[in-house]
């Protein structure tokens, strides 16, 4: 009991924190994520070329080798040290954590939203085009709502997988909810306990993700049900 | 002869696609309140020819000149002809009116939404006095009831007809069909087609690809025969039903009036 007085606190200052990290990245990674899947869906072989090299690399290596090569190895450079910019990102672990979990979810979100797109019927796009629309308009009122709901499911796998992905931060020394508990960990040797309690934490977050993400499904899905 | 601006005058268009050569050389000329029939055996070009008039398909040669306005071509660096205002086409597109074999509503929109869309976004009119057309675009093709309903609750024929009323709600001076009645099953044709001949009764000015040859005959002011990207004959539904000259056209007319979808 007086474990979980001790640690609870310390665990939901953590949360806000993991949600502040997956937050932004989710959100920067979308629109990263976006306009690599426009690229590689563009017909532009350079523009497919550059979208596709990077999802390969960022989908083809671990989390923690990037987080590490971004915060550490990037860390050691002296032009990123004398650029005031990339040293506010790459110099504070939480950002750093936010610009590589963004970067990663970007990959797999290009992924996703690629099929999206290419599942959007082309008699759709061709009665856009026939009634006048330009480009933008077509892409804005039919071809992105509709890619999205094709992609809605995958992609809210993805946002799961980036709230989870984010206890990685733990391992620059930020103490979000995974750092708090290790930090625990090594004060009181409660192992099981205090994971517990992280776990429990992530995943009535998660579970509350899932609800939402089932309900935004259920009302942009109506046009699907017989 | 009145010197009245022709709604579409179409001359010359070629099209290929590889080394295929699908049009060579069709042209058409339909006045206002014109019905103009296409008909032709399949691989004759006449969908092409159908989707060349409002830039569906890029045409590699031909002008095509609707309400008096020519749509300028450029060739770009692969010689390959296209438009060359973006702008023009845009704006010539939203005044003439296309109707799809898959009738292509968008999945994600009622009915009601489908039709207002272009109305809303393309002609800037105010969403509310959209609404009140499209309710009535609804009453006119059968579909008061189905305002809420999305696509893929209703049937072929209800699809059609909801396509039919937002390529409406555009007011088109120009009303193309590509094979309206072709993805519908038997039973439901005639209800679509009931909606379109109400169209050509009440003065539009429409082209039509079918293979509907009895209604065709019925509705059409001019028919004209494709094969292989030619003209081989065209003319008033009496001569081109009685009096062809074209034995090609009299051997078509005799298999469709054996095969299905004959009167």
């Amino acid at each position: 009991m007086e474990l979980i007085q001790l640690s609870m606190p310390l665990l939901l200052s953590g949360l806000l924190l993991t949600l502040k990290i997956s937050i932004f990245a989710v959100v920067i990674g979308f629109f990263i994520g976006l306009g690599l899947a426009i690229a590689r869906i563009s017909g532009s072989f350079m523009l497919a070329a550059f979208s596709q090299g990077y999802s390969s690399v960022f989908r083809g290596t671990p989390l923690m080798v990037q987080l590490f090569l971004f915060y550490y190895g990037l860390g050691q450079l002296s032009f990123i040290r004398d650029s005031a910019l990339a040293w506010w990102v790459i110099g504070d672990g939480v950002r750093c954590a936010i610009l590589v979990l963004a970067l990663n979810s970007a990959a797999y979100t290009s992924e996703i939203l690629r099929g999206g797109f290419m599942s959007v019927p082309k008699g759709a796009l061709e009665a856009a085009r026939a009634c006048g629309m330009s480009k933008w308009l077509q892409f804005r009122r039919i071809e992105f709502p509709i890619a999205m709901r094709q992609a809605l499911p995958a992609y809210g796998n993805e946002v799961i997988l980036t709230l989870k992905g984010s206890s990685l931060a733990s391992t620059i020394a930020v103490l979000e909810i995974t750092g708090h508990a290790k930090r625990l960990m090594s004060q009181t040797f409660a192992v099981i306990e205090v994971f517990a309690m992280a776990g429990a934490i992530y995943l009535f977050i998660n579970v509350v993700m899932i609800v939402l993400l089932r309900l935004t499904e259920r009302s942009l899905m109506r046009h699907m049900a017989a | 002869m009145s010197v009245e601006i022709p709604a579409v005058c179409v001359e010359g268009i070629e099209k290929s696609f590889g080394s295929l050569s699908v049009l060579k050389g069709l042209g058409l000329t339909a006045h206002s309140g014109d019905v103009v029939t296409l008909i032709g055996s399949s691989g004759s070009g006449k969908s092409t020819f159908l989707r060349c008039i409002n830039l569906l398909e890029q045409p590699d040669g031909g002008t095509i000149t609707i309400n008096g306005e020519l749509v300028r071509t450029r060739q770009d660096r692969n010689g390959k002809w296209q438009p060359a205002d973006r702008r023009q086409v845009e704006r010539i597109r939203s005044k003439v009116g296309m109707v799809f074999q898959n009738f292509n509503l968008w999945p994600h929109m009622t009915v009601l939404q489908n039709i207002v869309e272009a109305p809303v976004h393309v002609l800037k009119i105010p969403r509310q006095q959209a609404e009140e057309e499209a309710h009535a675009l609804l009453r006119k093709v059968g579909l008061a009831d189905k305002p809420g309903h999305y696509p893929s609750q209703l049937s072929g024929g209800q699809q059609q007809r909801a396509a039919i009323a937002r390529t409406l709600a555009m007011k088109p001076r120009l009303l193309l069909f590509d094979e309206p009645t072709s993805a519908l099953d038997p039973e439901l044709v005639g209800e679509v087609l009931r909606v379109i001949r109400q169209l050509a009764e009440e003065g539009n000015t429409m082209i039509i690809v079918t293979h509907e040859m009895q209604f065709a005959r019925e509705v059409s002011s001019e028919i004209m025969f494709l094969h292989q990207g030619r003209v081989e004959e065209k003319g008033a539904p009496e001569i081109i039903f009685k009096e062809a000259k074209s034995a090609r056209l009299r051997q078509f007319l005799a298999r469709a009036a054996g095969g299905p979808g004959a009167d």
